[in-house]
């Protein structure tokens, strides 16, 4: 892109990754709060009507409610995120149930997963890409319970691709056999979204 | 069609003038090369360029009348915001800044489509309004204004002295303000957020059919939305323009 | 109450990058629960990872729009949820 106007003397408010440079992917920069994206309206779903479903091509679909979900064993989890509107957060602590957990004695020959969210959000991962501790259903971040416009009660977190795959207010995971492009990937968006190979757009 | 077939360019112009409103604001005026003119309410996008290409962008309201040459946008600036303390503390006569509109036909008004017209501000959410008010008093139009202006304090309300002078020569100008924070110890007017109550005393009836618009932080637009509409208003009259989490 | 939900009028600008006429006027119908309004009367969620548009009455996406800025610039544009857009 040509240099086009330069807006003397502005820097924007990024930071500088201090000797961290190497965890930053291409492309990206540091920020200090946590900005939030919305395609929709917040969802409200109060916790006594949530549940967290696993279905599609499996024998037995699962599902759990609030309290069977927070009674699984859960884990403390350290993580950097990146967005792929260039922004990345280092060290994010979470707390969440491994989807490994979740898909525990499922028996499946599915290659896919389509995560389906309040709203009607989408995303699509490869399933060896949201298991092998890849990937959490995260209930807690930064010691607290999950922020609504963060995504609580509860999102999807695989940090290794770029956080629009992490599903906000995420209500189950669907088996699929086919790849099925979600909300941001039938518009665009890569359909893997690796930030260490900038996969942001379709044809990266 | 209605309206100008063009597409939506990029320009630069020129800061000819800054003058602090309040202790939170400012006014830039600009001289924009190929202005094709505002209707008001209308709005810009403004665009910061840093060195290495990273860009910001933000909505701002054109606050001068559409028979002003110069662009005036009202800048509040927000402590952790990223591109209002550039453009508030940062930007000095002869800079440039990459703006392009007008944007938003949807949010705007012409003296002669009349009224009566119930204005409602909330804090910076004025700029859309004040460019409507000073428009009605460029034509000399005589459509009846009632303008309900919340601030935090006496010394945060944006262009009080002129509101003033224009309400004092006009009689179908009415402009009643509401202080939410700190009052002057003198100060006999309202002192709460807008809500219902107060809107029902200040606002149009219904019967008049006025032409509302509603501009400011999100909470007090849709808590103005919501109680003209209670009060019986038709909800095709009222236009609301959230400014949401980055000001604007 | 939603901080990111805004008037249409907030996506005219990247609307208007595409269309070239006065978009916040245009009327447009809602394909899942039929309500037609202005695009400005409409809730606009506006972020840079894309605009999407949706019904005041049913919050079904009447416009998605995705912009890349680099080389080259591509747009994708979904407007599935339109029944049909009035102009004047």
């Amino acid at each position: 892109m040509g240099k086009g106007f330069i807006s003397r003397g502005f820097r924007g408010r990024r930071r500088e990754p201090e000797g961290a440079s190497e965890r930053v992917p291409p492309g990206q920069y540091l920020v200090d709060g946590f900005p939030v994206l919305s395609a929709g309206p917040t969802p409200r779903t109060p916790l006594s009507e949530w549940s967290f479903s696993v279905e599609g091509e499996i024998d037995e679909p699962k599902s759990w409610s609030w309290e069977e979900f927070r009674a699984l064993p859960s884990e403390e989890i350290t993580r950097d995120i990146h967005c792929v509107t260039k922004w990345s957060k280092l060290d994010t602590t979470w707390e969440g149930v491994s989807v490994d957990t979740l898909l525990e004695g499922v028996e499946t020959a599915a290659g896919y997963v389509l995560a389906f969210a309040d709203g009607g959000y989408t995303t699509n991962l490869p399933l060896e890409e949201v298991t092998g501790g890849q990937a959490w259903i995260a209930h807690t971040y930064d010691g607290e319970p999950l922020a609504p416009e963060h995504g609580g009660p509860a999102r999807l977190l695989v940090p290794h691709l770029y956080l629009w795959k992490s599903a906000k207010w995420v209500r189950g995971l669907r088996l699929l056999n086919q790849d099925e492009p979600g909300f941001w990937e039938s518009l665009g968006y890569h359909n893997h979204g690796d930030p260490w190979r900038e996969q942001r757009y379709w044809g990266d | 069609m209605a309206g100008t077939v063009r597409r939506l360019t990029w320009q630069v112009g020129e800061i000819v003038e800054t003058s602090p409103q309040t202790p939170r604001t400012k006014s830039l005026f600009l001289e924009v090369p190929e202005w094709r003119g505002h209707r008001a309410g209308q709005h810009v996008d403004v665009r910061l360029t840093a060195e290495d290409g990273y860009q910001a962008e933000r909505s701002y309201s054109i606050a001068s009348a559409p028979e002003n040459g110069r662009v005036e946008l009202v800048v509040e600036r927000l402590d952790d915001g990223e591109v209002s303390p550039y453009l508030a503390d940062e930007l000095r006569d002869g800079d440039g800044l990459e703006l392009r509109g007008p944007i938003g036909g949807w949010f705007a008004w012409d003296a002669e489509e009349g009224g009566p017209l119930l204005l409602v501000a909330g804090g910076s959410g004025i700029a859309p309004l004040m460019a409507m008010v000073r428009h009605r008093k460029a034509t000399g139009s005589d459509t009846p204004v009632r303008l309900l202006y919340s601030s935090r304090s006496y010394e945060e309300i944006i262009f009080r002295q002129e509101l003033e002078t224009l309400a004092a020569d006009d009689e179908t100008l009415e402009v009643i303000h509401t202080l939410t924070r700190s009052q002057p110890e003198s100060w006999r007017g309202y002192d709460r957020r807008i809500d219902e109550k107060m809107l029902r005393k200040v606002a149009h009836a219904p019967e008049e059919h006025p032409l509302a618009f509603v501009c400011g932080p999100t909470p007090l637009v849709e808590t103005v939305a919501t109680a003209l509409v209670h009060l019986g208003h038709d909800p095709a009259r009222i236009k609301t323009e959230r400014f949401g989490p980055t000001g604007g | 109450m939603d901080e990111q939900r805004l008037d249409g009028n907030a996506a005219a600008g990247i609307l208007e990058e595409i269309f070239t006429f006065e978009i916040t006027t245009a009327r447009a119908a809602c394909v899942h629960c039929g309500a037609a309004g202005e695009v400005g009367a409409q809730m606009a969620y506006v972020t840079e990872i894309g605009t999407v548009l949706r019904c005041s009455s049913c919050d079904n996406a009447l416009i998605r729009i995705v912009r890349q800025q680099s080389t080259p610039q591509r747009y994708w544009l979904d407007l599935k949820g339109i029944e049909y857009l009035q102009l004047q």
